[in-house]
């Protein structure tokens, strides 16, 4: 009798232990929650930064560059010839700036991009570690160097260079703005292209030397091809790098906004028009370098798409 | 989503509240406007009068012309002009006090023979009527015009002095003076305009009608390449004390270090 009595008692002491125990998990469990919760919700504010960012970007661009383009009319705007902002009758056209930036980008693209491609090729599949790993530090420190350096040598060497060379009367030109461009992509194409065809399987290239090619045509018939889309990526990158550089070729480029006729004429990027003119810019003019950073930032934005193009094309 | 909106709107409703305390007017201060080409020197000035008296400045850099009928309006107590005061400026009530001379000097390669120009020839060399040095006594050698960025106060002064603009040819246009001195010392067929007090030994800076660009030429007004910086007041109508202070200020003694620093020669030295 007393044993039963004391057994249940045991059994209600156990019921309670238990259930004081569940509730302390459970409480713990809570807080946990709690804070996984807002853990996230960090995370995701410091992520919406980036992207408030880019969205208050693109929307002050757009409200601030709408204007000048409504009062000088798109087409005026867009293809207008000749820029005097402020001539006392100012003429507000950006064609000249538009195709130096095009001009000026394909043409880094013309010299970077064989020499960048080569580059990764010999190191991605010739080269020996030791001098692999030389020259990818050296590639690395190249795309460290800030870009006014770029600007300062290019100065101080090219363009001197460019005039006695060539035995033109100034070497300020979009040919001195080419050469420093195309240097400046080199590192962004070099590292994108290794890393594109460091990723090619060996099996590859095994199957190919097993059937008899040698291991340049392996390289060039079979890595390369299963590489395209990542070196397509790695150009379309320095499409980007060229084409937003301002500090570089203000310095090199003479900044005269002259229709880009010859590779030896002073001329003026997207870039550096809104760069040299904004610290006195008022009224009008200043209106219209927004609109020009705006076409600028169109053009960046194309480029980014047909990078996030390349790329997915490559994962698939 | 429904997270993103509400960031959108703080984020809009901070900015608005920037926007909203930019023009609030403090009272008892100074306030001036006018001429572009005088920000380095009456911004310093008016910094360092800050500092010393607590008395908040104000410039507004408008235009010389913009600055004189500011002062003719009463809408602000000095104003500044980098020309001098037109005769029928003058008769409307106007006074001029000159605060500096700007001078600016033209260089050239220091290989260049060439040491003496004149302000016409200066003149044909810009619009492009000159182009080679031999027809000027120099090598033959094709002229390298070099300039300043479009609203530059020292373009804005040479082309003004020497008449000529809106119709310079320039072959590159750059953001400082320190540009362009390094081009013009890379190129031995360049020919630039600077501010006097920057030269530098690496380049050559040329007399104009036979004169040398220095302090005591600019002063006398042998030197032409030059335009003085005026502080323009409304004869008859009493400064506030501030604006009394601050004229006072800026034409003392003291000034003279703050306003050589920015590049011009003092128009009061002792």
């Amino acid at each position: 009798m007393i044993t039963q009595q004391s057994r249940k008692i045991e059994q209600i002491h156990q019921d309670i232990r238990a259930e004081h125990k569940t509730h302390v998990e459970w409480k713990r469990r809570n807080r946990t929650q709690t804070i996984e919760y807002m853990i996230h919700g960090i995370f995701l504010l410091l992520g919406l930064i980036t992207v408030g960012c880019v969205l208050l970007i693109t929307v002050y661009l757009i409200i601030s560059g709408i204007p000048a383009i409504r009062q000088i009319g798109l087409l005026d705007f867009l293809f207008g010839k000749e820029w005097a902002s402020t001539a006392s009758e100012p003429k507000y056209g950006i064609l000249p700036f538009i195709l130096t930036s095009v001009y000026g980008t394909a043409g880094a693209i013309l010299i970077g991009v064989p020499v960048g491609f080569m580059t990764a090729v010999y190191l991605s599949k010739l080269a020996s570690i030791k001098v692999k790993s030389v020259m990818q530090s050296a590639v690395s420190l190249l795309a460290g160097i800030p870009s006014v350096v770029y600007g300062l040598v290019g100065m101080l060497v090219l363009v001197p260079g460019i005039r006695k060379i060539f035995n033109v009367p100034d070497g300020a030109s979009l040919l001195a703005s080419i050469i420093v461009l195309a240097i400046m992509i080199l590192p962004s194409i070099i590292k994108m292209s290794i890393t594109a065809l460091d990723a090619v399987p060996k099996e590859y290239e095994d199957a190919s030397l097993a059937l008899g090619a040698t291991p340049i045509e392996t390289y060039f018939k079979v890595s390369v091809p299963a590489a395209k889309s990542g070196i397509a990526a790695a150009v379309v990158l320095g499409v980007g790098r060229a084409i937003g550089e301002a500090m570089a070729v203000m310095m090199v480029a003479g900044n005269v906004p002259n229709m880009p006729n010859s590779l030896f004429q002073s001329v003026r990027f997207l870039t550096t028009a809104v760069s040299s003119e904004m610290s006195y810019s008022s009224g009008l003019q200043r209106q219209a370098l927004f609109s020009i950073a705006l076409v600028l930032f169109m053009f960046i934005m194309l480029t980014n798409a047909m990078l996030n193009f390349f790329l997915k094309r490559e994962k698939e | 989503m429904k997270k993103m909106i509400r960031l959108m709107t703080v984020t809009l409703l901070t900015l608005s509240m920037l926007a909203g305390c930019g023009n609030a007017k403090a009272t008892g201060s100074v306030s001036t406007d006018g001429s572009t080409s005088m920000e380095k020197v009456i911004g310093a000035l008016g910094e360092a009068f800050q500092n010393y008296t607590g008395i908040s400045f104000t410039y507004n850099p408008t235009g010389s012309g913009s600055g004189i009928k500011a002062v003719q309006e009463g809408r602000c107590d000095i104003g500044l002009s980098s020309r001098d005061l037109k005769a029928e400026e003058k008769e409307a009530g106007l006074n001029g006090t000159i605060l500096a001379y700007d001078g600016i000097a033209i260089i050239v390669n220091p290989e260049n023979p060439v040491t003496d120009l004149s302000v016409e020839t200066i003149a044909k060399i810009y619009t492009g009527e000159i182009t080679n040095w031999s027809e000027i006594g120099g090598n033959d050698a094709e002229i390298v015009l070099i300039g300043r960025e479009a609203g530059s106060g020292t373009r804005d002064g040479f082309e003004s002095i020497t008449d000529t603009e809106e119709l310079c040819k320039y072959r590159q246009e750059l953001t400082s003076t320190g540009d362009v001195i390094t081009t013009v010392s890379q190129n031995p067929g360049a020919i630039g305009y600077a501010s006097v007090a920057s030269v530098k030994d690496t380049v050559k800076a040329v007399t104009v009608n036979g004169v040398a660009p220095t302090e005591e030429t600019i002063k006398d007004g042998s030197y032409v390449v030059q335009r003085p910086f005026v502080l323009v007041t409304k004869s008859g109508v009493e400064l506030s004390d501030e604006a009394f202070k601050f004229f006072t200020y800026i034409t003392s003694a003291e000034a003279c270090d703050i306003i050589s620093a920015a590049g011009v020669v003092p128009a009061y030295s002792e």
